[in-house]
């Protein structure tokens, strides 16, 4: 379980608090405005930033300190998943061997599979700026499963891609995310996102991240902020 | 395309003023002298200091300006604009400097003596290169440390995310960026040290640390020799042209992409051993830097009282060439912080200030008195000869501008104008703050070409040093070291912090 | 480039406005016209004389000249020295100087009748008494000196003075210059680009002997009141140094010009030059030079090559000095 207790976390006028409960493993969405603290939220989760007060537990143990290397967590951001001068399988291999040295062969077999599972066998030796915007967000997605963590982070990683591309890469995400048990949450603006990927969604408004409800409830029944956002 | 025929223009204009005073003086000398005996030796030694003095200059520059890049700690700000400072000081109060720390009766050898150990000896090949690395060190780092904040905060992010060790890091993310600037700021540092001559002279022991300079200075300004000098001096330029070449070749790798300037701290540096080298580089590059500036500092106090008024006149006069030399250095570098703008800018500090001045006179002796024009001319020189430091500072920048912006502009049907006054300029002011206080120190420091040109009335603060030391006072000569060095200094430092603020 | 016009605009209306009277322009080296040097009372004596605007124009002496050869605004030239003349002479600028040299009080016969002396020194090797109990009292005792004697000299083939140590050693020892350059070369601490540099070091007390004249000791004494700097006086003879003037022969002025090389020799110049340039007067007895000039330690034996000899010996004094000092 991911545990956020009393987090206050924010800059420059800006404030987020959290205050709840994840169970792991899951598909999460996080829905909001833009400016609400989505990215903040999970910033704090991965440790690029430092809440002001309150603590992020996962398993009961303390993260808080934690460098975001050290954390349980994998990120994909917005853009720049990837390293843009070396190759895919050159940035893989850094997820696999974060601190240098040569590959095994078993870890070999390990990108090799990932890479052939995302269809991008043909592609180890391009680097980001030679493939497609889908085939860069596949290679992003295979990263963070060669990272293995139980906690998976996705800052609205296909928000650059087409309406096509993007259900197909959640449903990949979906099904990556339920091989490796993780707990995965995905902050989105678009309720479709939302509806097709998780079963709980948190949302954030007013610089409140709410407990998580059920999806189907949450946009049955929506709250006041919700209905605002979503201009119904 | 103004913006291309403004570029043609200033690069055209670089050429000519390096050029054509070569020219002039070959002109009038009616041809290229030949080779002296000793010149073989000279070359090579010029060459290898030359070499030796950039290598260990960039690669001791590393590990300072990656430690400045991810600490911050109280006075961060001032001591990065104190190591800044023996660059800019002019070479005989520099060299009295650290004769004071590593001369025979220096602080390091009165404490070897105190704890019964052996003396050690500045006077050598070995002292040329420690004097190099003294004024260059501070360059190199200040480059590099421009190239650690210029990495985008998205790749520290991701390799921090990832949990990189600091040899990934360094390979997967600083690496590629050393390439592109090291070899630059290299090759910077290797053409001044082509032109060393005092330094080397007196460091160096004799006439075994004899450069090309010395024998451009001895053709000149003892046998008359013009032919020789020009000659000489195209060797030198060739060579600068040469080095310049090569720097460009190994630095063509592909930048680091866009970045979104979020500034994102440094969770690679947390773990303790890097910690404690980030807190020995800079305890000791600050100790080695700073000791013998201390002691000029120490040294000139006494002699404050005895500055009059001519000594207050040349620091008015020469704040002012500093000041316009700044405005026309940077209004040349902006259009040509491009690769082969920065190639073309090595001419400014490859030619011989002495054939640059006397072929200077040469031409514009038939128009007007060259006394009358001895400022105006200084601050033109100045800034033709800050200009490679300026376009290795801006030019990575302006460079990364041009292309994460280009298409964006493009859409949005900018005007060069908007394009300069809205985009490249607010994006380039930290840069920009940083070449202006070099280039403004560096003025300050320079004698550049007065001594053909100067008189009584028009004098600037370097030559009133040399003035005093030349009628015995000592004493008052480094008491107006000191105010060079503060107010140099001082220039820097407003320039500088000015930039930085405006960026932040 | 518009504030270069302007700048150089205002320039010729404040010359233009200085024009009412007649301008000696004297090119001068570049110490000469600073606060610290001669040039201020040289102005203000000669004009008191002259009913004229003498103008000092500093920088590189003959370089600039030469370079501005017959259309050089110079009338007269001061601070040449004789290892330079012969280039000057070739050049044929100068015009005879007009004055009875017969009455110089120099070490040395000059009859010269271009370039006219002013005032002259030695070279010498200074010390700091406190800080040297046992000066070698010969250039013998130099050469055999233990290796902890430092020494700082000059470069010859970039300052004056250390071609004339060059020349100086090549008078006292000929053939065996080279060698003895070997023998000194332990006790060299460096070699610097000029004189400034060089005394700085001693100075500073990093050398315990710097390469100078025997008239340093004479400003420590008069002006800082320090009888500690003295110049060690060798049996074997110190090389004569002499400073020049010579009167331009294209003057627009030539008498303004002729008063001047009159006025270099006057009792005025002669009494004052002494103090204002450091060196002893090329015309005045011993008993009228102030008092810390009368209590300088001089050589008796004064070594000198004339302009022709100093040329014809130069590349040889040069090369013993640089073949034994870098090995």
């Amino acid at each position: 379980m991911l545990a956020l207790e009393g987090i206050v976390a924010g800059s420059e006028g800006f404030e987020l608090r959290a205050d709840l409960r994840l169970e792991a493993p899951g598909r999460v969405a996080v829905i909001g405005p833009s400016g609400a603290g989505k990215s903040t939220m999970l910033d704090v989760i991965a440790g690029f930033r430092a809440p002001a007060s309150g603590r992020v537990t996962w398993q009961g143990r303390d993260l808080t300190a934690l460098p975001p290397g050290q954390r349980p967590v994998a990120t994909l951001f917005q853009d720049n998943n990837l390293f843009p001068h070396l190759t895919l399988h050159e940035n893989l291999a850094l997820a696999l061997r974060p601190r240098g040295g040569r590959l095994t062969a078993e870890e070999r077999e390990r990108i090799a599979a990932a890479l052939e599972r995302m269809g991008l066998s043909d592609l180890s030796g391009r680097k980001p700026g030679a493939v497609s915007g889908g085939q860069a967000s596949r290679a992003a997605l295979a990263r963070v499963t060669l990272q293995d963590r139980p906690v998976m982070l996705l800052d609205e990683p296909f928000a650059a891609l087409g309406p096509a591309l993007k259900a197909e890469m959640l449903a990949e995400l979906a099904r990556v995310a339920g091989e490796m048990e993780a707990l995965a949450l995905l902050v989105t603006h678009d309720p479709a996102d939302a509806r097709a990927f998780a079963e709980r969604t948190i949302l954030v408004a007013e610089g409140v991240a709410a407990p998580p409800r059920e999806t189907a409830a949450i946009f049955a029944d929506p709250p006041e902020a919700l209905r605002a956002y979503l201009g119904a | 395309m103004a913006q291309r025929a403004v570029a043609l223009g200033a690069g055209a204009l670089v050429a000519a003023l390096a050029l054509g005073p070569v020219a002039a003086v070959l002109w009038r000398a009616g041809g290229f002298g030949a080779f002296a005996p000793g010149d073989g030796q000279a070359l090579r030694f010029t060459l290898w200091q030359a070499a030796l003095s950039a290598a260990l200059s960039v690669a001791l520059a590393v590990p300072v300006a990656r430690a400045l890049a991810r600490r911050d700690f109280p006075g961060r700000s001032l001591l990065v604009a104190l190591l800044g400072a023996p660059f800019i000081l002019p070479v005989i109060v520099a060299v009295l400097g650290l004769i004071a720390v590593f001369g025979n009766s220096g602080i390091v050898n009165g404490a070897l003596e105190a704890l019964g150990l052996p003396g050690i000896t500045i006077y050598g090949a070995h002292g040329v290169i420690v004097a190099h690395v003294f004024f260059n060190l501070p360059l190199a780092t200040r480059m590099i440390l421009q190239g650690w904040l210029a990495l985008p905060g998205e790749r520290l992010r991701l390799a921090a995310e990832l949990g990189l060790g600091p040899r990934e890091v360094f390979r997967v993310v600083e690496w590629p960026m050393l390439r592109r600037i090291a070899p630059q700021a290299a090759a910077v540092i290797f053409v001044i040290c082509l032109s060393s001559f005092a330094v080397a002279l007196t460091l160096g022991g004799g006439p075994r640390a004899t450069t090309v300079e010395l024998a451009i200075y001895q053709a000149m300004r003892f046998d008359f020799d013009l032919g020789r000098a020009a000659m000489l001096a195209c060797l030198q330029l060739a060579l600068a042209l040469a080095a310049g070449l090569v720097a460009l070749r190994l630095s063509g790798a592909a930048g680091m992409g866009a970045g979104l300037d979020r500034v994102v701290p440094r969770w690679d540096a947390a773990r303790r051993s890097a910690r404690a080298l980030d807190a020995a580089a800079i305890a000791l590059a600050a100790l080695f830097l700073l000791t013998p500036l201390a002691l000029v500092a120490w040294n000139g106090v006494p002699g404050l009282a005895d500055l009059g008024w001519p000594v207050w006149r040349a620091a008015g006069q020469s704040l002012g060439v500093a000041l316009a030399s700044t405005a026309l250095c940077l209004l040349w570098a902006l259009p040509l912080a491009t690769r082969w703008g920065e190639v073309m800018g090595l001419l400014g500090i490859a030619i011989s200030p002495l054939v640059l001045g006397t072929g200077l006179f040469v031409i514009v002796r038939p128009y007007v008195n060259p006394v009358a024009l001895a400022l105006p001319v200084t601050a033109l020189v100045n800034a033709l000869m800050a200009l490679p430091f300026a376009l290795r500072i801006l030019r990575p920048e302006a460079e990364a501008i041009r292309t994460d912006f280009a298409r964006l502009s493009a859409a949005l049907g900018l005007s060069g104008r908007v394009w300069v006054t809205r985009i490249l300029l607010p994006r380039l002011r930290r840069p920009l703050g940083f070449a202006a206080g070099l280039t403004a120190a560096l003025s300050m420091g320079d004698l550049g070409v007065i001594a053909l040109f100067a008189d009584p009335e028009r004098a600037t603060l370097p030559l009133q040093v040399y003035r005093l030391m030349g009628s015995y006072r000592m004493e008052a000569a480094q008491g107006a070291a000191l105010l060079l060095l503060a107010l140099s200094l001082g220039l820097f430092w407003g320039f500088d912090r000015g930039g930085r603020n405006a960026g932040a | 480039m518009r504030a270069t016009t302007i700048f150089a605009a205002a320039m010729t209306c404040a010359g233009a406005a200085a024009a009412q009277d007649r301008v000696l322009t004297v090119y001068a080296g570049d110490y000469v016209a600073s606060e610290w040097g001669p040039g201020p009372k040289i102005e203000e004596l000669f004009e008191a004389r002259c009913d004229c605007d003498l103008e000092f124009s500093t920088g590189d002496l003959l370089p600039r000249l030469l370079l501005e050869g017959e259309n050089t605004d110079a009338d007269v030239v001061f601070g040449l020295n004789t290892d330079v003349t012969r280039r000057a002479r070739e050049s044929g600028l100068f015009a005879s100087h007009g004055q009875d040299t017969s009455e110089l009080t120099l070490p040395v016969d000059w009859t010269d009748d271009v370039f006219l002396p002013y005032n002259y020194g030695h070279t010498a090797f200074v010390y700091d008494t406190d800080r040297v109990d046992m000066p070698p009292q010969s250039f013998e005792e130099l050469r055999s000196a233990p290796d902890d004697l430092s020494i700082v000299i000059q470069d010859p083939r970039t300052s004056i003075s250390g071609l004339a140590l060059a020349l100086w050693v090549d008078a006292v020892y000929g053939e065996e210059a080279e060698a003895a350059w070997g023998d000194l070369a332990d006790n060299i601490l460096t070699v610097t680009k000029g004189w400034s540099e060089s005394y700085g070091l001693f100075t500073d007390g990093e050398a315990d002997m710097a390469l100078s004249y025997t008239t340093s000791p004479a400003y420590h004494l008069i002006a800082e009141d320090d009888d500690t700097v003295k110049a060690a006086i060798f049996p074997e003879g110190h090389y004569f140094m002499v400073e020049l003037a010579a009167k331009v022969a294209s003057t627009d002025v030539p008498d303004l010009a002729d008063d001047f090389m009159a006025f270099l020799l006057s009792e005025d110049f002669q009494s004052m030059i002494a103090t204002g340039n450091w060196s002893i007067p090329a015309k005045l007895p011993r008993e009228d030079w102030p008092e810390g000039f009368q209590a300088l330690d001089l050589p008796e034996t004064v070594l000198f090559y004339d302009e022709d000899e100093a040329a014809s010996r130069k590349d040889a004094a040069i090369e013993a000095w640089r073949s034994a000092l870098s090995r």
